[in-house]
């Protein structure tokens, strides 16, 4: 028997409306859950101390530090490098079979799982350049982590760079590099630093990774070779050891501010960069 | 001037070479590590191997494997058609208001990390699966469902760009025939962007397969081949991250062996999306 | 115009992979005239035009035979410098190409590439380009506005006096009005029309009826080969070759 048009296009569009309210009722059911029990914890101690018996009592201050020294020591190599490479990839070669292995490859390792770069990291970083657990080897390893994403997104924007401004810069007599910084290079900016950007997002999300390289020390980091951990850990292993549910929600809620706070700046930088080339 | 253009070329050239050793040296230290003791074992017997006890020895990661397969084939059976609906909704239903606050709501959702997924779960789907299906809880059906949600962005997003690459000829011309809404999502546009839709869903698979942190909070990790949904399971990712804080010698070995096998299945997966991608071009 | 030789082209062919795109034109460039060459699409006018400043040589399966001199130099030369080249002899596409970035930046691209930096320069700079594009008035209050605000034909200009700037001894125009209206077109033959008592004009015109208008000498060039090339009237009214004669009267092409 066919079913009336009219009464399957009814169907349709109601489960898929139901699909979609459904799936923005879960993700409010997540972010409010931890942030009506985590908001309340977060004051101003909680922030500036640093926890102790074992995360029980006092605040998350070391964790806090933790996450920002290991994602700014991934990102001070994972960007240059990954922007290098991308202009590399984009301007000073051409298509071709070794651009499509490089290429494959990028995307190949973007999608390997955070553990199996945790494994790298301890073995070569931890264990065969002997940094011990530290902020350095954290550092490197997110680095590399979040390198092909880096890489992508910035090759992917410099190549949205019309053809037309290249040309242009060159028949003003630009050399190679001139055209790259002044023309090709503002141009994609916005794309770049939206890639950067998702990275920091992956760098501050991890705990895989950083806890097999970066170990869980409690203590405030005083050197890049310190042991420490991040507020992903730190929410883990306070969850997973049932060692304190106040500050795990406490914990949790930040990183949920945190990266809402990371989204938004990506989004407005989009935004400002789809208004501008209109 | 002719010098500053080699000098430059030879920096762009030195931090790409940099970079692409570094992902090689990745792979090839896993490799290292790990081949010796897949040959010592025997590649059958490691894969195919039932018994996972690395202080008699024993390394058969076969149990993991279904692990890993029952519960990224639960996550795409529930998170696939969901994520597949919501593109729709995106592309064809959404009133303007809406989608603005949905997109900024998926992204939101593929940022939160995995561990806030995970804990979520033990909270709430654990308890609900132990008290209306009985059981532990702690399972393989409960993994599904954190990794449904979890691959929902990247389901959603990938789709969502091959719905809106169509031409607006299609819908168009269908509109033109007298076809309804639904008519034409289902018979023009759904078939015309399926190859999309297919390497979003592999790609989808490749997060899930993925994932550790998340899931080590609600499978319950045993080792052992389930016999329904409602069983613990142990998967290859959440075997490493459970394991390697302890770990040394053949045993550390064997968990770098269990990261080749992860390679290999991302490669595989990857390869397969990109051939279908290309294909369509 | 002056009698002065300016570009020179002998026996040129220039290839792209195995396909021949221009096919042994010879073609002598007065001083201070404007040249018009014209002709159907895909006639190789584009390719010869880019041949001037050597944009040719971004797409690497292009190849070259032949000689170009400009003032009795080879372009080729080893010891030509490319950027001095480009810089003296000027592009202006098809398509306004204004760079993201602001009026003022546009016009200033140039002069700063070679390296000036003084702002009281660059604004004369800038100043003086605009008015030869005659451009000044209509964006003078706003040259921080960014330069994709303007209007097609107001953009065109821009493009034109970002080649002013750089002070070049030829302007190439490659079909500078074929997206535009006639009033921005006439903005812009008008402009032309004063500027070549100090530069070398050639003009790819987007049809036979600019040709007539500004320039003072055509060519006409079919398939990659150069047919005939005379002063306009000429050209227009007696055609020495019968296809010039059909082109222009519209019986193909």
């Amino acid at each position: 028997m066919r079913i009336n048009p009219k009464v399957s296009e009814k169907i349709a569009k109601v489960l898929i409306w139901a699909a979609a309210l459904f799936v923005l009722t879960v993700l409010f059911a997540i972010i409010i859950y931890i942030l009506y029990k985590g908001l309340p914890m977060i004051n101003w101690s909680f922030l500036t101390e640093i926890p102790r018996n074992m995360g029980r009592d006092g605040g998350i201050a070391s964790a806090i530090v933790g996450t920002l020294l290991v994602t700014t020591v991934a990102l001070v190599l994972a960007v240059p490098f990954g922007i290098g490479t991308a202009f590399y990839l984009a301007e000073y070669t051409r298509e071709g079979i070794v651009r499509r292995i490089i290429r494959f490859s990028a995307e190949s390792l973007a999608g390997i799982p955070s553990i199996v770069y945790g494994l790298f990291g301890f073995i070569f970083f931890v264990m065969y350049l002997n940094l011990g657990w530290s902020v350095l080897s954290g550092g490197l390893t997110l680095a590399v982590m979040i390198l092909p994403t880096v890489i992508r997104t910035s090759e992917e924007a410099i190549r949205a760079v019309p053809d037309s401004y290249r040309e242009v810069s060159f028949s003003l007599g630009g050399t190679k590099w001139q055209t790259i910084i002044k023309a090709v290079f503002p141009s994609a900016i916005q794309g770049i630093s939206n890639g950067i950007i998702l990275g920091i997002g992956r760098c501050v999300a991890e705990t895989a990774a950083v806890m097999l390289t970066a170990g869980g020390a409690l203590r405030m980091a005083s050197s890049l070779f310190s042991p420490t951990r991040t507020m992903a850990v730190h929410f883990y292993i306070l969850a997973r050891e049932g060692i304190s549910m106040n500050n795990a929600y406490g914990t949790a809620a930040l990183l949920i501010i945190l990266i809402f706070i990371i989204n938004v700046v990506a989004n407005a930088l989009v935004n400002r960069f789809t208004a501008k080339n209109k | 001037m002719k010098l500053k253009e080699n000098i430059s070329k030879y920096i762009f050239l030195t931090l790409a070479f940099s970079s692409i050793s570094a992902l090689a040296l990745i792979t090839v230290f896993i490799i290292i590590n790990g081949v010796p003791i897949i040959a010592e074992v025997g590649i059958i017997n490691f894969i195919f191997g039932m018994s996972w006890a690395p202080s008699h020895g024993e390394y058969g990661i076969f149990p993991m494997i279904i692990g890993s397969v029952t519960v990224t084939l639960g996550a795409a059976v529930l998170g696939v058609p969901i994520g597949v609906c919501c593109a729709i909704f995106l592309t064809e239903f959404a009133p303007p208001t809406l989608s603005k606050l949905f997109r900024p709501a998926i992204q939101l959702l593929a940022g939160i990390p995995s561990v806030v997924y995970g804990f979520w779960g033990l909270l709430f789907i654990v308890p609900f699966i132990r008290n209306f299906f009985g059981g532990p809880g702690l399972s393989i059906l409960a993994g599904s469902v954190i990794l449904a949600i979890m691959v929902l962005p990247t389901v959603i997003s990938i789709t969502e760009v091959s719905i809106l690459a169509l031409p607006k000829q299609y819908r168009e011309g269908a509109l033109a025939l007298g076809m309804t809404h639904w008519q034409t999502i289902r018979s023009v546009i759904l078939p015309s962007a399926k190859s999309g839709i297919v390497a979003a869903v592999i790609l989808g698979i490749g997060r899930a397969i993925g994932e550790t942190m998340a899931v080590i909070m609600v499978l319950g990790n045993a080792v052992a081949v389930p016999e329904s949904i409602l069983d613990p399971v142990r998967t290859l990712t959440t075997n490493i991250g459970i394991e390697m804080g302890y770990a040394s010698g053949t045993h550390r070995q064997a968990l770098f062996a269990t990261g080749i096998v992860l390679f290999i299945i991302i490669m595989v997966l990857n390869a397969t999306a990109q051939y279908i991608t290309r294909k369509k071009k | 115009m002056s009698e002065h030789v300016k570009i020179k082209i002998e026996d040129l062919n220039i290839f792209f992979e195995k396909k021949q795109v221009v096919h042994g034109l010879t073609l002598d460039v007065r001083a201070n005239e404007i040249l018009s060459i014209f002709g159907p699409a895909g006639s190789g006018i584009t390719t010869l035009l880019r041949s001037l400043n050597r944009l040719n040589e971004l797409i690497p399966t292009s190849r070259i035979e032949g000689s170009i001199l400009l003032d009795d130099k080879s372009i080729y030369d080893s010891d030509v410098s490319l950027t001095e080249l480009r810089r003296k002899v000027g592009m202006v596409f098809d398509v306004p190409t204004p760079l993201p970035m602001s009026i003022f930046d546009n016009i200033a691209y140039g002069p700063r590439l070679k390296g000036e930096k003084n702002r009281k320069v660059l604004g004369e700079i800038v100043e003086k380009a605009l008015q030869e594009a005659a451009l000044w008035d209509e964006v003078k209050n706003r040259l921080k506005a960014s330069a994709l605000s303007l209007s097609g034909g107001q953009q065109q200009r821009l493009c034109i006096a970002r080649v002013l700037a750089l002070d070049p001894d030829v302007i190439l125009l490659d079909r500078p009005c074929s997206g535009l209206d006639p009033i921005s077109t006439s903005k812009i033959e008008d402009s032309l029309t004063q500027l070549k008592d100090r530069f070398t004009i050639i003009l790819a015109p987007h049809n036979t009826q600019q040709a007539g208008r500004v320039s003072n000498r055509v060519a006409f060039m079919l398939m990659g080969e150069l047919i005939e090339e005379g002063f306009s009237d000429d050209v227009f009214y007696n055609p020495k070759d019968h296809r010039t004669n059909d082109y222009i009267t519209g019986r193909f092409g």
